[in-house]
């Protein structure tokens, strides 16, 4: 019983988005499909255990999707009077060439600019990761009524508007993988640094749902740099995950990490990702910059024998890419540690960037190094006032306690 | 094909500039040369409105818009398009001819 129950979870995993792709394409309705496939796993779960486990899992669960999809159009139709099953003769081949997998359809669909990024997310998660609505609702800390109206709404507009279920023009194709890449590393990122005090400060649910939908993503378009770039970066991140919260859940800082405790199978994969791209030649992108920064952290045994006067040269780049105070804050940070934390402090001084936490607790720290200890200590309090989260605020109450002269 | 409502917003009194005016011709060729035109007009002042209610009796004129707010439409174009995607793109080049921000907006369908 047990081993049914494993392989219905390992086959929801490896086959959810594929089923709710196809039965898009044929039914042409998201919503359907999405109801339909949820009902398929149902009945799988109902039947596998007494019937046995069918040899082509996906195929059984396709198949009986778009059986109940049928009937459910012909009580429709005999209801309406109208001719949806007409519907069901479109199985428009489109042929586009290597990229050409529902799922990719799928994925750029949930992900379209014409929707709010919340309902990305969401919709991503649902339609593309298969998680329930009361799962995100957790994820995210909402109500589950607000998680289902954000889907049921997303789902309307993509009907009404028409928002076509394919891949995109050659012309748009790079913005919308950008976009795509951004709801992917918005999941990320919520997982790695949750933003609500109350939840868990590493969800490690999330982190790993992202690199998953990541994988699929890569698996799909395997040629794009920034695709890779964004899995390696994010395998890079998971890798420190373990060590980046202490026992007592405080927050711990990349120089304080037991460096043992990291995942060496993911940072080797991620190294290598990394490596492959530099070998294409081509100019990196965001996310290949941010990943091959990472891969400097992830190659040092010892926060002193990091090599940054590379990590300065990679957030060089970035700043060409991406001159925003964010980036420039980041670069600040390795400069402190290359030429002193007086010309870092220089550098955060004029950045606008009153509201951001991070900030703040950049300026308490470098104020802390130069012996600046009265003006550290206000720093650090303004970054706490900001802080949403409750492992980086234990955190930030430690270094303030630990300056001299209280 | 699925039909689309394209209003222009502005939050000034004024008129196209002859450069505006232009730009625009030429956009509604290549829209009629593409078959993506339906119709498309520039609207009055808002002050010029009158709303009218005949649901009950005597008909009511009231004089001026419906809606008294900052931004207001003074033209429009219905579009056919195949999808959002083809959408989205003539309104980004409508939104450029026109210099001014567009609604897009998709018609019930069947």
């Amino acid at each position: 019983m047990t081993g049914v129950g494993e392989v219905i979870t390992r086959v929801h995993r490896e086959e959810w988005a594929r089923v709710v792709a196809t039965l898009t394409r044929r039914l042409g309705d998201l919503d359907i499909a999405e109801e339909m496939t949820a009902e398929a796993f149902a009945t799988a779960v109902e039947r596998w255990p007494i019937d046995g486990v069918p040899p082509n899992p996906g195929a059984w669960l396709t198949t009986t999707a778009l059986r109940k999809a049928i009937d459910r159009l012909r009580r429709e139709v005999r209801r309406e009077e109208k001719h949806r099953e007409a519907l069901m003769l479109f199985d428009t081949p489109e042929p586009i060439g290597a990229i050409d997998d529902d799922r990719l359809r799928l994925v750029f669909t949930c992900c379209h600019p014409a929707l709010a990024i919340q309902a990305r997310i969401a919709l991503t998660l649902r339609m593309v990761g298969g998680l329930t609505v009361p799962e995100i609702a957790r994820a995210f800390l909402v109500e589950e009524t607000a998680v289902g109206r954000r889907i049921t709404r997303a789902k309307a507009k993509i009907k009404a508007a028409k928002i076509p279920y394919r891949v995109p023009f050659r012309e748009d194709l790079p913005a919308r993988v950008t976009g795509v890449l951004a709801v992917l590393y918005l999941i990320f990122n919520e997982g790695y640094l949750a933003s609500n005090p109350e939840k868990d400060a590493v969800r490690g649910d999330l982190t790993a749902e992202a690199i998953r939908l990541t994988r699929l993503v890569h698996a799909l378009i395997p040629a794009d740099g920034e695709v890779v770039g964004l899995l390696a970066l994010m395998l890079l991140t998971e890798a420190r995950r373990a060590a980046r919260v202490s026992a007592s859940g405080e927050l711990v800082s990349l120089g304080e990490q037991d460096r043992g405790a990291w995942d060496r199978e993911l940072i080797a994969e991620g190294h290598a990702l990394v490596r492959g791209r530099l070998a294409t030649g081509q100019a990196p992108g965001r996310y290949q910059i941010l990943a091959a920064i990472n891969a400097v952290h992830t190659d040092a045994h010892d926060i002193r024998d990091t090599d940054w006067s590379q990590v300065v040269a990679l957030y060089d780049q970035l700043v060409r890419l991406d001159p925003s105070p964010i980036v420039r804050l980041n670069r600040a940070i390795a400069v402190a540690e290359l030429d002193g934390p007086q010309v870092a402090l220089a550098e955060v001084d004029g950045l606008p960037l009153e509201g951001y936490h991070a900030f703040h607790a950049t300026r308490a720290d470098l104020l802390r190094r130069l012996g600046r200890s009265e003006e550290s200590r206000a720093a650090y309090d303004r970054a706490m006032g900001l802080a949403g989260n409750s492992a980086e605020t234990a955190y930030l109450i430690r270094r303030r306690d630990q300056l001299p002269g209280l | 094909m699925a039909q689309y409502l394209m209003s222009v917003l502005t939050e000034t009194a004024g008129l196209a500039t002859a450069e505006e005016m232009a730009a625009i011709d030429a956009f509604n060729e290549q829209l009629q040369a593409d078959g993506h035109w339906v119709f498309a007009g520039g609207l009055a002042s808002p002050s010029t409105a009158t709303v009218v209610d005949g649901r009950d009796g005597e008909p009511v004129f009231t004089d001026g818009p419906y809606l008294e707010s900052k931004e207001h439409i003074i033209g429009f174009w219905i579009i056919d398009a195949p999808d959002l995607d083809v959408a989205l793109r003539l309104a980004a080049l409508g939104s450029k001819s026109c210099n001014r921000r567009v609604e897009l907006r998709p018609f019930l369908g069947e």
